[in-house]
């Protein structure tokens, strides 16, 4: 083929779809979606993932930090100090909860307390309301507090706010610290304060919990990593983290790119069901040009000139859909931040990313034009002998499976599925997963369709009123479209209730935090001496000390006489996996002869009274396999200081998503009773001012006991939970919105024949009642089995992605799956009869004439 | 021009095999009018198909301007149909989504020829429809339609002419005018015309008239316009 006839070609194939173009947007708008999905999502990572880049010294504060849950060692310290002589800055920053007080309003409200040293942060800024004061934190009795602790203790700038045992002026309020999501101030609002008040305040005694960090900006020309290379396996073994820029950036895409991973599976879904969508719809729009395709063949075209003409038509308007697709992705990428700016450490600049939305158009034409090609080949049969026949014959688009072209189609097919699968999985088992789980179901909905089909044959009886035979013939005469219909329609039922099953399950985590507990006052931080005296408060107040419960902080030190550092040797000499998590945490447990609520037993036996020598302890199921510890082990526990052997006796499920003290380790109760120990006191208060009052009288008599209000924390989770509901709410309906192309293609797909058929029983005097009802007996046959089928998939589908990708349970929400079958179904009906409204338009004399 | 040897169609349905034309011979030569008529199912349809390449036959050949159309594809066939040969049909078969004037460039744009746009409007000035080009098939009336119709037939020059009941869809004054179109391109372009026609008036106007009956040719005439010398022409 020469330049001329290219140009000539594509001139015939731009004039050819005048009055088509609708209609095959229609059908290719069925991708605008899935490149949306992909556009916006993509685009909203690479814009995240950028931000963090580009604000990677001020999220950390400096080039390196350590961080370590007690006291730095002295080791650290000599590091930290030799770094500050050779002229590095190092800042510490103390982070601990207390009580703060507002004494003008006798308010109290827990407080995340931020001790920093001067020079923090050395990079990035701390925006403050007034602006420019945080460089006056460091000239006195000052604090800078998050507005919303501000907003419930009453407080302003100027006011008096009381931390421990000391009294500062409230200097500003912050607006933005950089390396914090918004969130963060949400759930604990932040205080800074000068690191030198720290000793002044009191409140770091006993069993006190702290975060210590130290913050380091290296002289220029040193390369953080490099730089802490030599100190990096002496600090881990004293608890000592280290974390560089490079660290804590990759740290965070990394946690960015796992969301961007689900939000890919969606994008996949999206693009998949786009390419039913268009399969189907090009099957109508082949249909509809058969005796256009004979004329041509007749005026001299070859098959390979029609199948360019038709697919250049396709490619175009994939473009066009795609475009739409990729304009429509720019819009939610625009939005996202918005929506889920509170979740992120970073400010996200919005920027159209222009590969990431060529990538999305390129994805979306290819996948447009491969699932159009396969309809589009059965354009080569259409025989120019049908110009001079009347009647066009359907059968002929039915391509032989021998076709050498179809098989490089479908096979083409196939490999863009699995290479986008692969794409945005995670890992290439994943990828091949989602390849193999596609198939399956496509080859279910087949095999279905083909029962229903010989079903319909075998049970239709001449007693059946004639317009249920008539629609059931519909399902098996020659050229039905019962397969390409059921398989559409099912994939679309299946996508769309699995997508929606997945994030019902996902958001169902959310939903049990808020759930509400036994008390809504918890006191913690409460000493062996002072637990009398708050308990007394609450009753003299009338209220009620729903549990007191007692707290010991411990480590493990050996597991079958294993010591730490045999277990955590490469070598692994006993052949146990272990997980380092689970043997170098602190334990914060406690003791107990009864289990609670939010437990149930899993293996073994609760404590008995029977001697076995050893003191008895339970664990939790999921640590005392990252522990590799099983029933009848000895677990020696590192009690502060003093070792305490222990039998493991019992394993136990703990529901973790509760208001409730829930622990890994649980002791009889003499095992433990006599170690140092804090307490938890859970109390259960009539109302907000009395719970006010109640925060306020124990604050001040015991500065360091902190108390938090679960009815505070139960609204902010709330607002959070419906934030994220918001989010998933609109993927949910966005998925639903995907749906909808593809019924109108499905359905379309067998639409023309029924309009045909229509207007003939019309002029054999069949009445419109009559014909809708046919209409209706095959449509909802039709759909009920793509729905019902479609359903039963996406339990397995659903199960499949929760388990694998993420790690969860899956519960079969039946009721809302249904709701979804249901609506498919009524959709399909409704799309169907709107189709053949021709056939009520139109007279019998069209009939007559042929048109 | 075109030869027809022992054609022979069958077509098979589970065990039956039904015959729906048998043994047909006969030679056009360049630059005749020939007619074939018949009752409804004579097999006139089937043999233009086969005539015309859109079709294979089950026996016999078919020599179409010197090439035999049995050793040839699907595609070279169409490629033939494009060079040599025009079609007109019954129910004028324009494609509804392009203008007059497009349909009539068609042809010639899927041989990539140059100057298909004057070559079209040429065309549908000679059939009169000059104030015409730029509507659609549907905004045209019949007779308009079917004049456009000869015009894509023409487009290509083609040295053979395939018409099916080129005015069984046409009122009598209309399909006459369509007729004496036909006639006067036969004359002077000199192309070969091969009419299938219920029409026996229709068909008398040819050189020579093939009447045909249960997938054979029963009777081959002289037309009422045949020239002394093309009655007498072997078969």
């Amino acid at each position: 083929m020469n330049l001329r006839q290219v140009t000539s070609l594509a001139r015939l194939a731009w004039r050819e779809s005048r009055t088509a173009r609708r209609r095959l947007l229609l059908y290719m708008s069925s991708i605008a979606l899935g490149v949306a999905a992909l556009v916006a999502i993509d685009s909203f990572a690479a814009n995240v993932n950028r931000s963090i880049r580009d604000q990677s010294l001020a999220l950390l504060g400096g080039d390196l930090t350590f961080g370590a849950r007690q006291a730095f060692p002295e080791r650290a310290i000599a590091i930290l100090d030799s770094l500050e002589d050779n002229g590095a800055g190092v800042a510490y920053v103390t982070t601990f909860a207390s009580m703060a007080l507002a004494p003008q309003h006798e308010r109290t409200r827990l407080a995340q307390v931020r001790a920093v040293g001067e020079g923090y942060p050395f990079y990035g800024e701390v925006i403050t309301r007034p602006a420019g004061q945080w460089t006056r934190l460091h000239d006195g009795h000052y604090v800078m507090a998050d507005p919303s602790l501000l907003i419930s203790l009453g407080a302003s700038v100027g006011d008096t706010l009381r931390i421990g045992f000391t009294d500062f002026v409230i200097l500003a309020e912050l607006e933005q610290v950089p390396g914090d999501p918004g969130v963060a101030a949400a759930i604990g609002p932040r205080v800074f304060v000068a690191e030198r008040w720290l000793e002044e305040m009191g409140l770091l005694g006993f069993g006190s919990r702290a975060e210590f960090e130290a913050v380091v900006r290296l002289p220029d020309g040193v390369n953080a990593d490099q730089f802490i290379e030599p100190f990096r396996a002496e600090l881990r073994e004293q608890r000592v983290r280290l974390n560089t820029v490079a660290e804590n950036e990759s740290e965070m895409t990394e946690s960015i790119d796992e969301l961007a991973d689900f939000l890919g599976i969606v994008g996949l879904i999206a693009l998949l069901l786009g390419g039913v969508g268009v399969a189907s719809g090009v099957s109508a729009f082949v249909a509809r040009k058969m005796d256009a395709v004979a004329v041509l063949r007749c005026l001299g075209a070859t098959s390979g000139q029609v199948l360019a003409i038709y697919s250049a038509q396709a490619a175009l308007m994939g473009l066009a859909g795609a475009a739409a697709g990729a304009a429509l992705g720019i819009g939610i990428q625009l939005m996202l931040p918005g929506m889920v700016s509170d979740f992120l450490p970073v400010d996200v600049k919005v920027r159209v990313e222009p590969l990431v939305v060529l990538t999305g158009l390129g994805i979306g034409v290819w996948v447009a034009l491969v699932f159009a090609l396969r309809p589009l080949l059965s354009l080569r049969n259409v025989s120019p002998l049908q110009a001079l026949r009347r009647d066009a014959d359907p059968a002929v688009l039915r391509g032989r499976w021998r076709d050498p072209a179809r098989l490089s189609v479908d096979l083409l097919l196939v490999g863009s599925v699995v290479f986008l699968a692969m794409q945005r999985a995670d890992t290439w088992q994943q990828g091949a997963g989602f390849a193999v789980g596609i198939a399956v179901v496509l080859l279910a909905l087949w095999v279905s369709a083909s029962l229903l089909s010989r079903l319909a044959r075998s049970i239709v009886s001449a007693g059946w009123p004639y317009v249920v035979r008539q629609g059931m013939a519909n399902l098996y005469r020659p050229a039905n479209q019962t397969r390409a219909v059921v398989v559409a329609l099912g994939f679309g039922a299946f996508l769309v209730s699995t997508l929606y099953l997945t994030q019902s399950n996902l958001l169902a985590r959310f939903e049990v935090l808020a759930e509400s507990a036994r008390g809504n006052l918890v006191f913690f931080d409460v000493q062996d001496d002072q637990v009398d005296g708050i308990a007394t408060i609450v009753r003299d107040t009338g209220e009620e000390v729903v549990e007191q419960i007692p707290i010991v902080n411990m480590r493990v030190a050996r597991i079958n006489g294993w010591t730490m550092q045999q277990m955590t040797d490469t070598t692994n000499p006993d052949g146990v996996l272990r997980a380092n998590w689970a043997l170098r945490r602190e334990y914060r447990s406690t003791f107990r002869s009864e289990m609670v609520a939010t437990e149930s037993l899993l293996y073994g036996r609760w404590f008995s009274d029977s001697d076995n020598g050893l003191p008895e302890v339970s664990m939790e199921r999921e640590v005392s396999e990252d522990l590799g510890a099983q029933l009848g082990d000895t677990i020696t526990w590192d009690v502060q200081g003093v070792e305490i052997p222990t039998l493991l006796t019992s394993i136990r499920e703990v529901e973790w998503a509760r208001f409730e003290p829930n622990f890994f380790a649980v002791f009889e109760p003499h095992a433990i009773s006599d170690a140092p120990k804090q307490w938890v006191i859970l109390a259960a208060v009539s109302s907000d001012d009395r719970l006010a009052l109640l925060q306020r009288d124990a604050v001040d008599r015991f500065p360091n006991v902190s108390s938090i209000d679960l009815s505070l924390i139960r609204r902010t989770i709330a607002t959070i939970v419906n934030k994220v509901t918001m989010a998933v709410r609109f993927l949910a309906l966005f998925s639903l919105a995907m749906g909808i192309p593809v019924l109108f293609s499905a359905v379309a797909a067998s639409r023309r024949a029924r309009v045909r058929e229509g207007v003939l029983l019309k002029t054999l005097g069949a009445t419109r009642r009559q014909i809708r009802s046919i209409l209706l007996a095959e449509y909802v046959l039709l759909g009920l089995l793509a729905a019902l089928a479609g359903m039963v998939l996406s339990f397995g589908g659903a199960w499949a992605l929760l388990t694998f990708v993420f790690n969860q349970s899956f519960k079969a929400a039946i009721g809302p799956a249904l709701a979804i079958a249901g609506t498919m179904v009524l959709v399909t009906v409704v799309i169907g009869l709107l189709g053949a409204r021709d056939v009520f338009r139109e007279t019998p004399m069209a009939a007559l004439r042929g048109d | 021009m075109l030869v027809a040897r022992r054609l022979a169609k069958d077509y098979s349905s589970g065990s039956h095999n039904l015959t729906v034309l048998r043994d047909v011979s006969f030679h056009a030569a360049a630059g005749s009018f020939v007619a074939i008529v018949g009752p409804s199912g004579s097999g006139k349809t089937t043999l233009l198909g086969l005539l015309a390449g859109l079709d294979t036959p089950s026996r016999g050949e078919v020599i179409l301007d010197g090439q035999e159309l049995g050793g040839l594809d699907e595609d070279a066939r169409a490629r033939i149909r494009g060079e040599k040969v025009g079609f007109i049909f019954q129910s004028f078969q324009l494609i509804p989504t392009l203008t007059a004037q497009e349909n009539v460039q068609v042809p010639l744009e899927l041989r990539g020829e140059p100057g298909a746009a004057r070559r079209a409007h040429d065309l549908l000035s000679r059939m009169g429809l000059e104030g015409r080009t730029s509507h659609l098939p549907t905004q045209l009336s019949g007779g308009e339609q079917q004049r456009v119709a000869i015009a894509r037939a023409f487009a290509n020059r083609p040295r053979i002419l395939f018409a099916d009941e080129p005015t069984g869809n046409l009122d009598g004054a209309t399909g006459a005018r369509i007729v004496e179109l036909l006639e006067s391109l036969n004359r002077e372009e000199g192309t070969t015309v091969i009419l299938v026609t219920h029409d026996t008036t229709l068909a008398a106007r040819a050189d020579r008239v093939l009447r045909m009956r249960d997938g054979a040719i029963v009777e081959d005439t002289a037309g009422e316009a045949a020239p002394p010398a093309a009655a007498g022409e072997p078969q």
